[in-house]
């Protein structure tokens, strides 16, 4: 109880960590409620009015459509949003499974769960993702299954370093002796002391899913019209980057806000779990 | 340490053949069908089976693979779909823009990065310390094909002093030179800020060790102490992060390649997926695998140079 205290404490501490927090909740307040803050409709269209420059009416200007800047970047928050959570949540929950029973099981199963996660961290998260996408198609779900799959073998290289020297620890053999199933050592002994680590990196992976994310849309293979995405929008603005410069300026600069904030909470929660900075 | 270079050599054929193995497989569950791609939405369908058969996509998928194999393995990646170019010839004509535009990332992450880094770490917690961590943070958060995207608003748009588009003429060293310098940027700059933090954090964890102590209570001059002693044992762990760093480099030198419309693998790649030219897309994927093997290699290698305390076995 005394070590949550101060892990938290040392979070707390850290003005990054807070300033990282509150950027998240923003953002996620934004996600929400996008219906209610979008000041104009994302999809509606007005030819009169396209390539405007950043005015009252339109804050952040007007795509080639007409369609305001502002409304499209509050709704793209919800597609990164998304693809960031949704990636990590399944390749974290199929990962980290993987990497504990190729820990804990060891032998033959152990070698091809972790040759096969190597080769796939072969690749570039960005390229294993494009493979997949274009195997599997662009849409927003596919993004989110290209993700997991490119973020899964990280997950098990994270989970099975620890479970290997846990499973020799003195708590977990004392369970395996007392006839504690597999399933059971494995979720109640090995799982919550590995969680830490693995709640960092998960946090920063999210902000690696957001770029993926963004990347992937912005070469057209990601989230297609007319889903706001971020990504989408610096493709749209690159192709017009003559006529309309603005275009591809506030989009980036709210994927840069969204990845930076999971990477500030992601270093304050790593600063938090770090023994030697609890006090 | 010869046998260790063999055996990692060896290491990479079964690691390389997963990778095409798993990139034929997606490639030829592809939802669209690549004569429709190349013939387009409205070709007849004998002009649809012809081509099918040409591109021997009517042959069964293992005897598909078990040539594309075999090609492989004498160098030949096929047939691009789209332009009946060796893939091999259009990936060897890309390749040296790809590579300098890596190289020149990596110089710009090291020469920014490690000097950034001392000074940060020698300058714990002072203003310059939190301008530079401020700056990392700022790096590592802005994916490189926006701060492209920007370099060139500003630099190319606004200031009119680097070309917008293209990699320079052939053979002119200075028009490659100066189509290089803004891509080069916007890809080191971000790597930069992840060398930047690991210097820091690795010198500050050496400047604790006791080996420092000793130096200094020698009566080492302090920069001879961090030249000398804490900067080469510090920088085993920044080589393993430049390392990894060249591996992203070259998956997010896709994105650089088409925000500055420049020739390379990455654009390459993308044009093929774009048109389904799977022996295009395999044959790309396939160097960037071997490419990054390749990388890893060297920079497991070069921790023996940093630290002859290494040994390979």
């Amino acid at each position: 109880m005394k070590r949550k205290r101060n892990a938290f404490s040392v979070f707390k501490e850290s003005k990054v960590a807070v300033a990282g927090s509150i950027l998240i909740i923003a953002v996620v307040l934004l996600a929400i409620f996008a219906p209610w803050i979008a000041p104009h409709n994302p999809v509606e269209q007005s030819f009169l009015n396209r390539f405007s420059d950043p005015e009252t009416g339109h804050l952040f200007g007007t795509d080639g459509y007409g369609r305001d800047i502002l409304s499209r970047v509050i709704w793209g928050s919800r597609t990164s949003l998304t693809v960031g959570i949704l990636s990590v949540f399944f390749s974290g929950i199929i990962g980290v499974s993987l990497g504990i029973i190729a820990g804990y099981r060891g032998g033959k199963l152990e070698n091809i769960i972790m040759r096969l996660a190597d080769a796939f961290l072969s690749l570039p998260s960005l390229l294993m993702g494009l493979i997949i996408i274009v195997a599997l198609g662009s849409g927003l779900s596919k993004v989110v299954i290209a993700i997991s799959v490119a973020l899964t073998p990280r997950f098990i290289r994270l989970a099975h370093g620890p479970t290997l020297t846990l499973k020799e620890i003195g708590y977990v053999e004392a369970a395996r002796a007392s006839g504690g199933s597999a399933t059971r050592i494995m979720l109640r002994h090995i799982l919550p002391n590995i969680i830490g680590p693995i709640a960092v990196m998960a946090t920063l992976w999210v902000a690696t899913a957001i770029r993926i994310e963004a990347s992937l849309s912005f070469l057209g293979l990601g989230t297609q019209p007319p889903d706001s995405s971020w990504g989408l929008m610096l493709k749209s603005g690159v192709n017009n980057i003559i006529i309309s410069p603005w275009l591809a300026v506030f989009p980036g600069i709210a994927i840069m806000l969204a990845v930076m904030a999971f990477n500030m909470v992601g270093d304050g929660l790593r600063d938090a779990l770090d023994p030697k900075l609890q006090g | 340490m010869f046998k260790y270079i063999i055996r990692r050599i060896l290491w990479m054929i079964p690691t390389l053949w997963f990778i095409v193995s798993i990139v034929f497989f997606a490639m030829h569950l592809l939802p669209g069908d690549p004569a429709i791609a190349i013939l387009g939405e409205y070709a007849t369908a004998e002009a649809l089976a012809h081509l099918r058969e040409e591109l021997g996509l009517n042959r069964p998928l293992l005897l598909q693979y078990a040539s594309f194999l075999g090609g492989l393995v004498q160098g030949d990646l096929g047939i691009s779909l789209t332009n009946n170019k060796s893939v091999t010839q259009l990936i060897l004509r890309m390749l040296p823009y790809s590579i300098e535009l890596a190289l020149s990332a990596i110089f710009v992450s090291i020469v920014i990065g490690i000097p950034i880094g001392i000074v940060s770490a020698l300058k714990r917690n002072k203003f310059i310390d939190y301008a530079g961590r401020t700056l990392a943070l700022l790096g590592f958060s802005t994916p490189s094909f926006y701060l492209g995207i920007l370099l060139l608003l500003l630099f190319s748009l606004k200031l009119d002093l680097f070309p917008m588009i293209g990699g320079g003429k052939e053979g002119d060293l200075i028009s490659r030179l100066h189509h290089l310098v803004l891509p080069a940027l916007s890809l080191g700059l971000v790597n930069a800020s992840m060398v930047m933090r690991m210097t820091r954090s690795a010198l500050l964890e050496t400047m604790g060790e006791d080996y420092i102590q000793t130096a200094r209570s020698k009566g080492l001059k302090e920069m001879r102490v961090i030249a000398k002693h804490a900067l080469r044992n510090a920088l085993i762990p920044v080589i393993a992060v430049i390392g990894v760093y060249v591996g992203v480099t070259m998956g997010t030198a896709v994105l650089t390649e088409i925000v500055f419309n420049r020739p390379g693998i990455g654009k390459l790649l993308v044009g093929a997926v774009y048109n389904r030219d799977y022996p295009t897309i395999q044959g790309t994927l396939v160097v960037f695998a071997a490419f990054i093997a390749i990388v890893n290699l060297l920079t497991d290698l070069s921790y023996g140079v940093a630290d002859p305390r290494i040994r390979y076995e």
